[in-house]
Parts: structure tokens; C-alpha cells; sequence
């Protein structure tokens, strides 16, 4: 497919056209915050605390009388960092690593990593985190260490295991007998064909990064106040739900749609690159 | 296959003791020693002293390491600095909420997921399909424990089917119990169905694209029976890959839905240990939790090579 005929086909995905334009309106949103917000979010309002939504402030405001729109948008920045560097560590060393165990099946290398892998996997990234702050305190750092850390198994596995059956096929063989040396055919065979599959788990990793980043600031082991943050800010709203349920409402569909386009555009982008999902039988 | 289990048990072995390593450093590393940490900063020297005793800290780490993984192995984990009773007694009461907690929430999640993946997978582009994949795509982006807030407001609060929170104890009758752990294992679960439908689904559809498969619908086999007899085993790896990852979801995620319905489970009461500092129950719990996943894993690679036969025959 040309890239003409590609960038026409994504325009017609509606998936891609949604997650795209839900992802991007609170990325913008994370953007103008660096400059501007309706509100200054470090500003206490004790007078006009509790508020609901209402021309002057468009989502209400909190038992601070902070602006919770201004607040969603500095919290979106927390969010898509953390999220972003967690996946970035993740493939960076998680891919390179499940290839090469695939590469060297039943080898010392393989069984280095994957037990290293089930080492670092046996610790989900909310005991990673616990154990983190039990020794330095809490921070954003933390969160970004501990989902990262999480992230790294999880693409080593899911590359081994896709990897594996691809090494039995025919073509692989007819690669070896050519002469190809096993990283030439991860990269030209094994990779190209797990790529799908790794576009599908990032999308799942880095919304899981969001919902993780809220996660662990909800149970105070993330960003510290009086950085705004949806996970914080949710767990500020638990105990007035029942005076003030709009405290609850903003944030948690802030994580949502965030959460929700990214996983849409993920979809679109699965269904555009991969020609045998897009031809095949119904 | 018997070949292949003995030679992952010893790699298991392995795993549990480097894990057990990485965790008795972790605490090793704490500012100050762990008794002047979890005594605080205003602790008198004869009290941190004493507590230094009691902990055995004045012997060398080898000593202790080696005294720590004999007491787990014999079921001695020593004692809670803050509840002052042995921690393998706290641990088997909170675990009789969580693991019972844990299996619910998967599963709900393996009775849901398998049954909507196929259906979606095998009608693509149907309304069905579209539904699921609508659905799914919600599911996988609904906070967990902004989720359990709202289900608390509405059946709860509003309709008041079940209570907001608590468990009554297993004492007060299985349904009882049950009862109060549905609302958490749906919190749970409904991500981690969702994400294990579209994982079927999208596993499926890429194993019905195969050629076998187009040349078993050649010889005769309907589309259910080519399902049937090859595609869903083929599926089943990515799959099986997820449940295990899933695993450990659920007890970190157990951790947090705990503290939504106040359930006094492991989760609760690794959380309370982190706050009041109490390291010896903070190590233990880690340790089971640790325990739990790499176990889970061991038999995650078990399935794998019982479904391809592939992945065993060069182990």
C-alpha cells in the first residue's frame, strides 16, 4: 500500500479518526496547561468550594474550591508522562529481550531471561511501587519506575511467545539455509510479524500506564499534592460522593476517554497495518 | 513433557530464591536499620536496641537471611511488630479473603471473556461483534476502583442490593460471604474480561486467516468444526500468556479494590503494614504475593507446552 492510499484509509477508519481525536484533545489540553488554565490550580477558594459545574466553572469546583476543569488539565500532564516513559521502557528493553529468547530457544541466554523476566514479572508494578516507597517515599519518579519496571516481562513474553511458533514455520527454515544468522531474522522476519501484535499490547500498556499512574496516586503511593492528578483527585472525592458527586464524576471520565481513544486509535492502527486481519474471511 | 516439568521445577526453585534475595535486600536497604526505621526518628536508643534484639539484627545478614527463608519455609514468618502476633496467623486470615477474592474475579473473567472473544471473532463486522468490541473497549478503560465508587453508589447506596463494604466472615454462611466479595470480584474482573475478550478475539481472528484453516473448510469441515478442532488451540498461546499476566492484575488490583470495600484481605493489610511501617509484615506479604505469581507462572508455561507440543519437544 502506498502511503497516499494508507493516509486515505486511515481517514476512512473511524476507530483511528475517534482515538485519534479523543487522545489529542487531552493531550492539547496536558499542552495548554504548560501555559495556561481557566484557574491557577494551586489557588485555595474556601468560599466557593463545592460547587457544581456552572458557567463559571465549567466541571465545578473541589472541597478546596480549586477549578476541577484547570485541575483535569494539569493532571492530564502527570498522566501521559508517566505513561509514555513506562511504555517506552517497557518495548525498549522488553522486545529486544523476548527476540532473543526466541532466537535461542532451550539456550542458557533464553532461560537467563525469562527467568529473569518471571523475577521481575512475579512483582506487579503496585508491589514494585509499595516497595519503592517503603524505602524512598512517594513520588510521580516512583510511579514512572515502578509501571516501567512492570512493563518490561510483559512486551518479553508476549514477543517470546508470538515469536516461538513463527521459528517452526517453512520460511524460517529457507532464511537459515540461505545463511541468514538468527538477529538478521528476528529483524526481518520475527519482528515484522509480531509488530501487530506489540502495537496492540502498547496500546493496552499504555492506557493500563494511565489507569496504573491513577491507580497509585488514588492510593497516595504516586504524585504527591499539590500536583494535581486524576487518580488523586478521585480518592479526594470517595468520601463526598454523596454531597458532591461531580468531584467524582470529571476525573474518572478524564482516565476514561483518555483511556478509551488511546485504545481506539490502537484498533484503527491494528486493523491499517495488518492485511491479513483486513483480508480476512469473515 | 515429564522432562520438561522437571526442568522448569528447577528454574521455579531458582526464581523463588533470587526473588526472596531481591525482597530481604529491599529491606536490608531501608535509611538507618530496619528497627530505627520502623520505630521512627523520636525512638529512644534502648528501645530501637531492644527491638534490634528481637529482630536479630545484631547478626550478621547471611545469618539472618538464611533464619528468614528456614521460618518461611517451616511457616514461621515471624512476628508483627505492630499486631504482636505471629504474622503467618494475621496472613492466613487475611488470605482466606483474598485468594477466594482472586479466583472469583478470574473466574468471572474466563466465563465471560472466552465465550464473547469466540463470538466476536467468529461473527466480525456483525453487530455482535461490533457490541463486544464497543463494550470491551469501555471495560478496558474503566478505572477499576473508580468503577467499584460507582457501583457502590448505585447498588449499594441507591438500590441497596448488596452492602457498601465489609466482609461478614466465612462464618456467617457461604452465601454470605459471597455475596459481599461480588461487588469487588466484578470491580475486578471487568477489566480483565475485557481485555481478555479482544485478546481471544484478536487471537482467533489471526489463527482463522491460516491456511490450515482455509484448508480444512476445503476438505469438508464446517466453520464451527474448523474452529473447534484447530483454530482455538492455535489461539489458545497469546491467551494463555494474558491469564497469567492477569493473575498477578488481581492480586495488585486487590490491593486497591480492598481498600474501596474496606475487605480486610492481604491487600489491606499490606497497605496498613506500609503506613504503620511494619517491615516484617510488609516482607512476608510481598513474599506470598511474589510466591503466588511465580507459581502461577510456572503453571502458565505448563499449559503452553500442553497445548503446543511444539514448545516442548526442544525444552
Amino acid at each position: 500500500m502506498t502511503e497516499e492510499a494508507l493516509f486515505r484509509a486511515a481517514l476512512r477508519s473511524r476507530n483511528l479518526v475517534v482515538g485519534n481525536l479523543l487522545a489529542a484533545a487531552f493531550a492539547i489540553g496536558a499542552l495548554l496547561s504548560l501555559f495556561w488554565t481557566p484557574y491557577d490550580v494551586t489557588e485555595l477558594a474556601i468560599a466557593t468550594r463545592l460547587q457544581a459545574p456552572s458557567a463559571i466553572h465549567w466541571f465545578g469546583t473541589d472541597h478546596f474550591g480549586r477549578d476541577i476543569l484547570s485541575m483535569i488539565m494539569v493532571g492530564a500532564q502527570t498522566s501521559i508522562a508517566v505513561a509514555i516513559v513506562a511504555v517506552g521502557i517497557g518495548m525498549g528493553v522488553g522486545v529486544p529481550l523476548g527476540l532473543a529468547a526466541a532466537a535461542r530457544r532451550g539456550s542458557l541466554l533464553d532461560e537467563t531471561i525469562m527467568r529473569g523476566n518471571d523475577l521481575v514479572f512475579a512483582f506487579p508494578s503496585l508491589l514494585i511501587a509499595i516497595m519503592i516507597t517503603t524505602v524512598f517515599g512517594p513520588s510521580a519518579l516512583n510511579a514512572i519506575i515502578a509501571i516501567g519496571i512492570f512493563n518490561i516481562p510483559v512486551f518479553a513474553r508476549l514477543t517470546r511467545g508470538a515469536a516461538l511458533p513463527i521459528w517452526t514455520r517453512d520460511y524460517i527454515l529457507s532464511a537459515r539455509v540461505s545463511g541468514k544468522g538468527p538477529v538478521r531474522i528476528s529483524v526481518e522476519h520475527i519482528l515484522p510479524n509480531v509488530t501487530n501484535l506489540l502495537i496492540v499490547q502498547g496500546t493496552i500498556q499504555f492506557s493500563l500506564g494511565i489507569l496504573a499512574e491513577a491507580a497509585l496516586s488514588y492510593v497516595g503511593l504516586g504524585v504527591q499534592p499539590p500536583t494535581p492528578s486524576w487518580g488523586r483527585m478521585l480518592a479526594d472525592s470517595q468520601t463526598l460522593i454523596a454531597i458532591a458527586p461531580h468531584m467524582a464524576m470529571f476525573p474518572g471520565f478524564a482516565i476514561l476517554l483518555t483511556v478509551l481513544g488511546l485504545n481506539l486509535a490502537g484498533d484503527g492502527l491494528r486493523d491499517l497495518l495488518d492485511p491479513r486481519i483486513r483480508n480476512a474471511p469473515p | 513433557m515429564l522432562r520438561y516439568t522437571v526442568k522448569r521445577l528447577g528454574s521455579l526453585l531458582a526464581s523463588l530464591v533470587v526473588a526472596s534475595l531481591v525482597i530481604f535486600a529491599c529491606i536490608e536497604v531501608v535509611p538507618g536499620d530496619p528497627a530505627s526505621f520502623m520505630l521512627g526518628i523520636n525512638a529512644q536508643p534502648d528501645t530501637v536496641a531492644a527491638l534490634r534484639d528481637e529482630l536479630g539484627l545484631n547478626r550478621p545478614p547471611h545469618e539472618r537471611y538464611v533464619a528468614w527463608v528456614s521460618g518461611l519455609v517451616t511457616g514461621d514468618f515471624g512476628t508483627s511488630y505492630t499486631y504482636r502476633s505471629p504474622v503467618s496467623e494475621i496472613v492466613v486470615e487475611r488470605l482466606a479473603i483474598s485468594l477466594p477474592l482472586a479466583i472469583y474475579a478470574l473466574s468471572l473473567t474466563i466465563l465471560v471473556a472466552f465465550p464473547v472473544g469466540i463470538l466476536a471473532a467468529t461473527r466480525r463486522g456483525s453487530l455482535t461483534d461490533i457490541s463486544v468490541m464497543a463494550t470491551t473497549q469501555l471495560g478496558v478503560a474503566i478505572p477499576n476502583f473508580w468503577f467499584a465508587l460507582l457501583m457502590v453508589l448505585v447498588f449499594a447506596v441507591n438500590l441497596r442490593w448488596f452492602s457498601a463494604g465489609g466482609f461478614p466472615g466465612w462464618d456467617a454462611g457461604f452465601l454470605a460471604a459471597v455475596k459481599a466479595l461480588t461487588l469487588p470480584a466484578i470491580a475486578l474482573a471487568l477489566p480483565q474480561a475485557s481485555i481478555l475478550a479482544r485478546v481471544m478475539r484478536s487471537s482467533l481472528l489471526d489463527t482463522l486467516s491460516e491456511d490450515y484453516i482455509r484448508t480444512a473448510r476445503a476438505k469438508g469441515l464446517t466453520g464451527r468444526q474448523a474452529l473447534r478442532r484447530h483454530a482455538l488451540r492455535n489461539a489458545l498461546i497469546p491467551v494463555l500468556t494474558i491469564i497469567g499476566l492477569q493473575f498477578s492484575f488481581l492480586l495488585a488490583g486487590a490491593i486497591i479494590i480492598e481498600n474501596v470495600f474496606f475487605l480486610p484481605g492481604l491487600g489491606r493489610l499490606v497497605f496498613q503494614a506500609i503506613s504503620q511501617r511494619d517491615l516484617i509484615v510488609v516482607e512476608s506479604v510481598v513474599m506470598i504475593l511474589v510466591f503466588a505469581v511465580i507459581i502461577v507462572n510456572f503453571l502458565v508455561d505448563l499449559a503452553y507446552a500442553w497445548v503446543d507440543p511444539r514448545l516442548r519437544s526442544r525444552a
